[in-house]
């Protein structure tokens, strides 16, 4: 940042964005923001007011820092700008901007601590904000646990409102007119008269303003584009062919590669022979990377086709050969010494086991598969004095400094062009194939190197959901559920994702709990532990994570004790349910379900609620016994984000994340047979298609005190409220996935 | 080898057997067309061929008989396909990557079937897969496109 120093209106520019930070995240832990990225590379005449705007003579960029993976973030990220600023829909560009610390993400780091997040306690605050200043110190600039609305909503209409706002200023200046007597529209500022001065006309003048703080938010009522319906930014493209992803650059000079990795992940390459490839057409040469090896050739069918011909051997997974012992790891974890945490002894729970009815359960979530259509893929190019990488990725600071790592460049060397993803829902966190390409690259310094997986290295190499079993018991009393207790037991994902960037983390792992400890019930009695398994295979953030563990086992436990008490699914839960945000969504998918009516011959119903990520959501699935098996009809969810920031986009993101939820739970698993994954396409773990995909019923509620984000927490939900649906339907308890290990779907 | 795509010759010297997908990304810059898992089991890489959905991942170049017209050809983002249109107006995408192949599926579907039922559709599309999970909209979008090409 050496150089800011020599231009004193660039430094006062930085300056600004110190205000614009220190407005949204208020912590005096850590004073100095981070400085403002856009304002190392200004021209003159070129205008920023904080990390998030900037306007030249001829555009207006945006800029939306969380990188787009499907959920349309790009689109809402602008929008929150452009709301504040009076921007016409699209008149502007919107960059995914630089790898910055100015960018970090708060509300990824909220989320990591260990409260619940409907407690708004005074510790629970504080513990986020200190939270929120260790990222800001390390820079996470994230997309994950639906952070990318909690983390935007506040902030980037603040950086619009103050672009405004100055550039408001800057007309008066020039007109005379008093600020107060100026308006704003699509893009200009609008002078008593109706003359019109464009905001590009006015940049070079603001940009030598000092930027206009703690201007009010606008009131939702006055809202011309959030909360409406939008054209998302990239639908033409992605509906004509047009969309670039990572995978479709072309960088000049550039070769390809493909990689052939020891599908025992993490363990070594042992030794090779590469005389079958290297004879085969295209292939140029085959180099070492950690754990296999690279074919180079001129065309990425050519590098699949010649890793696939590379003869190598192997070492010894560190993880248990067989599915068999990772379940039994998983059995003997229920122990004192592999206690992980008690996050929960609500009551007297044992005295509630004592004096009512019990019933007893036992939960298997199995491995699944990330595996989004867009197989991982990275372009890099080293020269001795900086690397550029261009992919898609979700945590573009860690990225800078993983593959500085590789290369021995400084993290500022490393220059990062994040792209669209065809898909990620956590694959994207992940480095080792970035790393691969860096060693790749580093070893031919100069040409640009792209590298491409098969969809067999992707599914072998997929560090997959974590595999956990839930135990439980549970009391019924008077027609009650009067207490539960659920020990979950899993390998941490936090752990073994946190290991790959070379951090370790001390303390409990809520993931292993998610969906169990943090729901919202007011049971009486409640205890609810977490037991962590050491030694298992690597894993890694998996759409909404451990929520699909801890949610599945705690529904699916509650339920079979409300029908041990005999009472209704939807009332009994409505009965157990204080938290009013959390009841009313309840009481909304009863509505819309017109739960307890008359159903057709064959069919049944379950419901679900878990909560994920902040969200409350609740699901109706409404099942039918064809002659060619059970069909998934109808599925209702009702879900509270605090504001729905796009009704088009969320329906989306909800039907997916449901589709996502049911597809994974009734189709797929992924399991080891000599340290290998044994599922390697889409053929064996696919997922749901069309035929299967049952109508999706979305309403969307705002009475939640916060802005939360969609793209996780309707995924949790659906399995258990499909296994409640199929108990109802044929009273077989299905108590581990994927189901069609023991029933058939049409 | 020669091949005709959306309506251009191209001349090209790889191996017979690499497979079509390949040739239009790597060798003629043809992205539209996307690689998913290359065993015919997501459609990311459908075309037409002389009209008829296929995936390019399954067809050598060596054995290509009939013109190419990838998502490229169909429509542009200024003179769009009817089925575009509906993709469009019905915000059918999310990450986007499987669409190219869903609407090109779904183009050569409403061909042959100008009017096709819930069933049609599932039976057509299934070989399709979203990770994304957009089917719904997808149904819907097909079906607005058929009404969009009926009534001319
Ligand atoms: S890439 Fe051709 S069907 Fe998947
Ligand atoms: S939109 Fe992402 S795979 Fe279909």
């Amino acid at each position: 940042m050496g150089k800011l120093k020599t231009f004193t209106r660039r430094a006062f520019l930085v300056g600004s964005a110190t205000i614009a930070g220190g407005v949204a995240f208020g912590t005096y832990l850590v004073k100095r923001d981070p400085d403002n990225p856009l304002a190392v590379s200004l021209a003159e005449g070129e205008a920023t007011f904080n990390p998030w705007v900037l306007i030249d003579a001829e555009r207006i960029t945006l800029i939306a820092p969380h990188g787009d993976s499907g959920q349309g973030v790009l689109s809402t990220q602008a929008a929150l700008i452009a709301e504040e600023m009076d921007l016409g829909w699209g008149d502007f560009e919107v960059s995914f901007g630089v790898p910055s610390g100015a960018y970090w993400n708060r509300a990824l780091a909220a989320d990591g601590v260990p409260f619940m997040p409907t407690d708004e306690s005074f510790a629970a605050n504080t513990a986020r904000s200190a939270m929120n200043s260790v990222a800001k110190v390390v820079g996470i600039q994230g997309t994950g646990g639906s952070s990318s609305m909690p983390d935007s909503y506040v902030k980037l209409r603040e950086a619009g409102a103050m672009a405004r706002e100055t550039l408001k200023l800057a007309a008066s200046q020039r007109s005379g007119v008093p600020v107060a007597e100026l308006g704003t529209q699509a893009g200009a500022v609008v002078l008593p008269d109706g003359t019109s001065i464009p905001y590009t006309d006015l940049a070079a003048e603001a940009s030598t303003l000092e930027p206009v703080e703690g201007t009010a938010l606008r009131d939702l009522s006055s809202w011309t584009l959030l909360g409406a319906p939008m054209e998302r930014l990239d639908i033409v493209a992605k509906s004509t062919g047009t969309q670039d992803y990572g995978i479709d650059l072309v960088v000049d000079g550039m070769v390809h590669a493909s990689v052939c990795l020891n599908p025992a992940k993490g363990a070594p390459l042992i030794g090779y022979d590469a005389e079958d490839a290297l004879a085969m057409p295209g292939v140029q040469k085959v180099v070492e990377v950690t754990g296999g090896v690279a074919v180079i050739a001129s065309n990425t069918w050519y590098a699949i086709q010649g890793a696939m011909a590379v003869d190598c051997q192997w070492g010894e997974a560190d993880y248990p050969a067989e599915q068999a012992d990772h379940w039994a790891a998983l059995e003997a974890a229920f122990t004192e010494d592999a206690l992980d945490q008690e996050w929960r002894n609500d009551g007297d729970v044992e005295a509630a086991l004592d004096a009512g009815d019990v019933i007893e359960a036992e939960y298997r979530m199995p491995y699944v598969a990330h595996q989004p259509l867009e197989p991982l893929n990275a372009i890099v190019r080293v020269t001795d004095a900086q690397v550029e990488v261009w992919t898609g990725h979700q945590l573009p600071r860690f990225l800078q400094q993983v593959v500085a790592g590789v290369t021995g460049h400084d993290t500022d060397d490393v220059i990062f062009h994040n792209q669209f993803m065809g898909g990620s829902f956590g694959h994207r966190l992940e480095f080792e194939h970035l790393k691969q390409a860096a060693e790749i690259a580093n070893q031919m310094r100069g040409t640009p190197v792209k590298l491409t997986y098969s969809r067999e290295e992707d599914f072998s190499q997929d560090f997959t959901r974590h595999i956990a079993m839930g135990r439980g018991r549970a009391s019924v009393s008077g027609g009650q559920v009067t207490g539960i207790d659920l020990g979950v037991a899993s390998p941490s994902v936090v752990a073994s994702q946190m290991s790959r960037m070379g951090l370790s983390v001390p303390g409990p792992d809520s993931q292993i709990v998610a969906g169990a400890w943090n729901n919202p019930y007011s049971l009486p009695n409640y205890r609810m532990r977490g037991y962590r398994a050491e030694g298992l295979a690597p894993t890694s953030s998996w759409r909404a994570v451990g929520a699909n563990n801890g949610g599945f086992a705690f529904d699916c436990l509650l339920d079979e004790a409300i029908h041990a008490a005999g009472a209704d699914p939807l009332a009994e839960r409505i009965r157990l349910m204080e938290h009013d945000v959390s009841r009313k969504v309840l009481e909304a998918v009863g509505e819309m379900s017109s739960w307890g009516g008359e159903l057709p011959a064959n069919r049944a119903r379950g419901i679900a609620f878990v909560e994920s990520f902040g969200v409350p959501v609740a699901e109706v699935v409404e099942v039918e016994q064809t002659d060619a098996g059970i069909a998934i009809r109808d599925v209702w969810v009702a879900c509270d984000v605090g504001r729905v920031l796009d009704p088009v986009n969320f329906e989306n993101l909800v039907q997916g994340g449901v589709i996502f939820g049911l597809g994974h739970a009734i189709n797929c698993e992924i399991t080891y047979a000599g340290g290998r994954a044994e599922q390697s396409n889409y053929h064996a773990h696919e997922g749901m298609r069309m035929y299967q995909t049952p109508a999706i019923h979305v309403r969307g509620l705002e009475n939640g005190e916060h802005v939360r984000g969609i793209g996780e927490p309707p995924t949790p939900c659906a399995p258990p409220a499909l296994a409640n649906a199929i108990f109802a339907l044929t009273g077989q308890r299905l108590r581990e996935m994927p189901f069609n290990k023991f029933i058939d779907f049409v | 080898m020669k091949l005709t795509v959306n309506d251009t010759e191209h001349e090209v010297d790889v191996d017979p057997a690499m497979p079509l997908l390949w040739v239009l990304r790597d060798e003629l810059g043809i992205t539209g067309p996307k690689y998913g898992c290359g065993i015919a089991q997501c459609g990311a890489c459908t075309v037409h061929i002389d009209g008829q959905a296929v995936r390019s991942c399954q067809v050598a170049i060596g054995d290509l008989v009939g013109d190419v017209t990838t998502i490229e050809g169909l429509g542009t983002p200024d003179l769009r396909h009817a089925v575009q249109e509906a993709w469009i107006e019905g915000q059918v995408a999310q990450c986007g990557y499987c669409q190219s192949g869903q609407i090109m599926q779904a183009a050569s579907l409403l061909e042959t079937n100008p009017a096709p039922t819930d069933d049609d559709i599932d039976r057509a599309m299934s070989g399709n897969l979203c990770r994304c999970g957009t089917y719904p909209r997808i149904r819907a979008a097909i079906h607005s496109a058929a009404a969009k090409l009926q009534e001319g």
